[in-house]
């Protein structure tokens, strides 16, 4: 049986993309049979950030209407052969999704794959909804700005009174943060939320934090998942996350700004 | 072939439904009264069963036409699921429109309705021309106060989200901005509120509202509000409790 992980927010560009293809990168880099979904029918993305968009023949939508085996549209990742990415239609709506039809997706994956990681669409409206529905997981990516952290909250509302695991009694969804785009010298200027803020309105297990960093534009662009530039920040955090993901126990990083001990040093800027 | 599953299972259960009691047979001012209280939590009345309590008008020997009244109610948006207290000809109607009829829990209903009816329906049981046995073991069973059990939340009440209670209502963890939690009783947050919080929203004026770190929204006791904007700046992120004294929200901190 496979572990199904939603990558959620709410509120839209906030990185949930971005954070589908590093994870689910990372995990296949670590040896697991891994498949992402994107759930944002009508404005795909994903398949332009793990860098597939030229090989997508049928998508999602395809395969839950039956004009499609799951097998014909599955594209395999050209970095790691243990990623497979389903992508999402161009030319439909939410509409064509529905809950039997990603059940059945779904169910069929878990026969052999050991995670599916399903990449919401922003808002809290068909697309999201059945994004989580079947989780077992959740990955709640939150910028540290106050609207962001406050639509996070709703999503967490949503993921345990709207799940089929909430609907069905079962133990809940286990929800994870993930601060994106968090830099630690505008927090420190009070121009930014800290870790700390966010926690006090989400309080979530903490799985990393992702400093902002250039090297996600560059990512992106290239259509190469930011956890395979191992020298960038981002990179690295991705990776600390799929590693305490998979129950690693790794020191947080990036929440302290790397110029603190120089500034002490020479006084630094005030 | 073996499979014999069976097709059905009769289960013993308890559920709850709110009583309507009419005091009076003014149907405009009925529904006007019942339009202004669905008003107020048109989620929470929507759909809703509902039992009518006749008791009080037959007491005053006052006519209802019980067909109209079910009208209403149903038009109003209700279920009625029952009627207790009626007269032969209330019964009979009801009968003809399928609510069944609650004869048997009448008198205990009574009992614990208010202190103050007490001596009534000990003359009441006194003076019935025919008690039967039954109605004498429950009058001589001494009155127990009405339980309705508290509602606990140990989740999170998040942004957007609900929380209804029909006693009283104990969070233990946060309410976040943007949730809503509504007690008919006293609301207890044992953590941060930050949402809305709204106690005795069916008019019991002597609800209250303790919260160990306030940050609320919007505080309400009996329709009685302030929102944050309103509130004292000394008693934000403290402790406190509020209350209602002559129409005016009380906030004073817990030390």
């Amino acid at each position: 049986m496979a572990r199904i992980i939603v990558v959620t927010s709410g509120k839209g560009g906030v990185g949930k993309t971005t954070t589908s293809a590093a994870i689910a990168m990372g995990l296949a880099k670590k040896g697991h049979k891994t498949a992402v979904i994107d759930f944002d029918v009508g404005l795909r993305n994903l398949d332009l950030i793990l860098g597939c968009e030229r090989r997508v023949v049928y998508d999602f939508i395809n395969v839950i209407n039956g004009e499609a085996s799951l097998n014909q549209a599955l594209i395999r990742d050209k970095n790691c052969n243990l990623l497979y990415i389903l992508p999402a239609s161009q030319t439909r709506d939410k509409e064509a999704l529905t809950q039997e039809g990603v059940g059945k997706v779904l169910d069929e994956l878990s026969k052999d794959f050991e995670y599916i990681v399903c990449d919401s669409p922003a808002g809290i409206e068909k697309g999201a909804n059945l994004a989580l529905y079947f989780a077992d997981d959740a990955f709640v990516v939150t910028n540290p700005e106050i609207s962001s952290v406050r639509d996070s909250d709703r999503m967490l509302g949503i993921l345990s009174s709207k799940s089929r695991r909430a609907e069905r009694g079962e133990e809940p969804i286990k929800e994870y943060l993930l601060l994106t785009r968090y830099d630690p010298d505008r927090v420190k200027n009070g121009e930014m939320l800290s870790l700390d803020d966010v926690q006090e309105i989400l309080s979530l297990q903490l799985l990393g934090i992702i400093p902002e960093s250039k090297s996600v534009l560059t990512a992106s662009n290239a259509g190469v998942p930011v956890i395979l530039d191992e020298k960038s920040e981002a990179g690295q955090a991705y990776a600390d996350i799929v590693a305490r993901y998979l129950g690693e126990d790794r020191p947080h990083r990036f929440v302290e700004s790397k110029r603190g001990f120089f500034s002490k040093l020479f006084g630094g800027k005030k | 072939m073996t499979n014999n599953l069976p097709v059905l299972e009769f289960k013993s259960s308890t559920f709850f439904a709110p009583i309507l009691i009419l005091f009076n047979n003014d149907i405009v001012g009925i529904e006007e009264a019942l339009e202004k209280k669905v008003k107020l939590a048109p989620e929470f009345f929507k759909d809703s069963p509902l039992i009518i309590d006749l008791s009080e008008i037959n007491k005053h020997s006052k006519e209802i036409d019980f067909v109209q009244i079910t009208q209403l109610l149903r038009r109003v948006g209700f279920f009625p699921v029952g009627v207790r207290g009626g007269n032969e000809q209330q019964n009979q109607q009801a009968r003809e429109l399928f609510i069944p009829i609650d004869t048997v829990r009448e008198l205990t209903n009574l009992i614990i309705t208010d202190e103050k009816n007490k001596p009534e329906v000990a003359q009441k049981g006194d003076s019935q021309a025919t008690p039967t046995t039954k109605q004498e073991t429950i009058n001589a069973i001494p009155p127990r106060p009405v339980y309705v059990a508290a509602t606990l939340v140990t989740q999170p009440v998040r942004s957007g989200q609900r929380i209804y209670a029909s006693g009283d209502l104990v969070v233990m963890s946060q309410v976040s901005a943007g949730a809503e939690i509504m007690a008919e009783g006293n609301i207890h947050v044992y953590n941060t509120l930050r949402g809305r919080a709204l106690a005795g929203v069916h008019g019991n004026t002597a609800a209250r509202i303790f919260c160990f770190d306030m940050q609320a929204e919007l505080i309400s006791i009996a329709g009685d509000y302030k929102t944050s904007e309103d509130l004292n700046k000394q008693t934000y992120r403290n402790p406190v409790q509020i209350y209602l004294q002559n129409h005016a929200l009380i906030i004073t901190e817990i030390v």
